[in-house]
């Protein structure tokens, strides 16, 4: 039954956010310290490990995929629902950041794809 | 009467608002012949939207759309992020061995620190400002997870989700103008690349547009690239910047 994929994923995030709780609280902070990070492994652990046990199959695996594949639209509801208008006047950050990021990163596959080993590369 | 019925089913109407935004995005991508991914021109849209409506929750603050902020609130986010993990094979990023491994990490901190230094020119000061808007840098997920986890304004988080989807754009427009010139031709190279630019959309649109068979590489790293981010963002990198700087 799609409930129990739905259900395990609902499990590992409410996991994973108060383990994140628990971190930041160790350290002194009202924050949540990698919780979505923490529930995604423990997502990939107990559905790897409850597949390889029969327990995990396509009907239980279809509600977690349906959250995975919802995850642009919710994306886009969250964009919507910004102060986007008190951002507009700090735009130029994004713009520069954004650009910056990927001006060095080109220049980084360049270096990397061209790096030894590449020897069975044919042009 | 039809006003409200929407307003007291906020969320289907959400549902139903966003469902004809990503049909118009695809649309508008398909003008663009899918050189920019539908994904990328539906954020857009959205954050065009918030900007028109104005107000601290942008468009979630009209009434009618008041069932935007609970469907794009923090819960179902975050239920939604974590649910892409599932089908990740672990033993598939072994294949692509330590190449892929590396570009992974060294894509994630130039994207950060590079965020961070831009953030920094700007006048932003404080750790959890800076923490977002350089977790932005490295994806449009990874920004406003880190951010909502640590607590930043809106605003910051606006900011950090347009910064990842500047990155987006850029990353599709440009891969197959530069793609010759940086060896960007072979499953190796798309599997750094994947791990570098970590942007899926960005990544999967930008190697169609040079290789179609060069798609799936490249999904194998950048796949890892949002998890590890948003395992990192507000965790590390946060304990860094908050030493560096301690207000």
């Amino acid at each position: 039954m799609p409930i129990f994929g739905t259900a395990l994923l609902a499990l590992c995030l409410l996991t994973g956010l108060g383990l994140g709780r628990l971190i930041g609280a160790a350290l002194g902070l009202d924050a949540d310290i990698g919780g979505v990070g923490l529930a995604m492994i423990l997502l990939i652990v107990l559905g790897d490990g409850l597949k390889r046990r029969g327990l995990f199959l396509g009907p239980e695996e279809s509600g977690v995929t349906y959250w995975g594949q919802m995850y642009v639209p919710i994306v886009v509801a969250m964009a919507a629902s910004q102060n986007v208008r008190g951002a507009i006047g700090g735009g130029a950050v994004a713009l520069f950041a954004g650009l910056l990021v990927v001006l060095l990163s080109f220049g980084l596959v360049g270096l990397l794809a061209k790096s030894k080993g590449n020897s069975e590369d044919p042009s | 009467m039809l006003e409200s019925l929407l307003m007291k089913n906020g969320l289907l109407t959400a549902f139903a608002v966003v469902g004809l935004a990503m049909l118009l995005a695809q649309g508008l991508s398909r003008l663009s012949r899918g050189r920019l991914h539908g994904s990328a021109i539906a954020i857009a849209l959205g954050l065009i939207g918030a900007a028109l409506a104005g107000g601290n929750n942008g468009l979630a603050d009209l009434p009618l759309l008041s069932g935007l902020g609970l469907m794009g609130g923090s819960m179902l986010r975050d239920l939604a992020i974590v649910a892409t993990a599932q089908g990740v094979r672990l033993q598939e990023f072994a294949r692509s061995g330590w190449i892929g491994a590396l570009s992974l990490a060294l894509g994630l901190v130039i994207s950060f620190v590079s965020g961070v230094l831009v953030a920094l020119a700007f006048g932003y000061r404080d750790a959890v400002s800076l923490t977002t808007l350089g977790a932005g840098a490295a994806t449009y997920i990874v920004g406003p997870v880190t951010g909502a986890a640590l607590g930043a304004s809106s605003e910051i988080m606006a900011l950090s989700i347009a910064t990842g989807l500047v990155k987006a754009i850029a990353v599709m427009m440009a891969t197959p103008f530069l793609a010759p010139f940086i060896g960007l031709n072979n499953p190796r190279a798309a599997m750094i690349f994947g791990g570098l630019m970590g942007t899926n959309s960005g990544v999967m649109a930008g190697l169609a547009a040079t290789d179609p068979k060069l798609v799936p590489y490249g999904a194998m790293t950048a796949t890892f690239y949002t998890g590890l981010g948003c395992l990192l963002g507000p965790s590390l990198f946060f304990m860094i910047i908050r030493s560096l700087c301690p207000t």
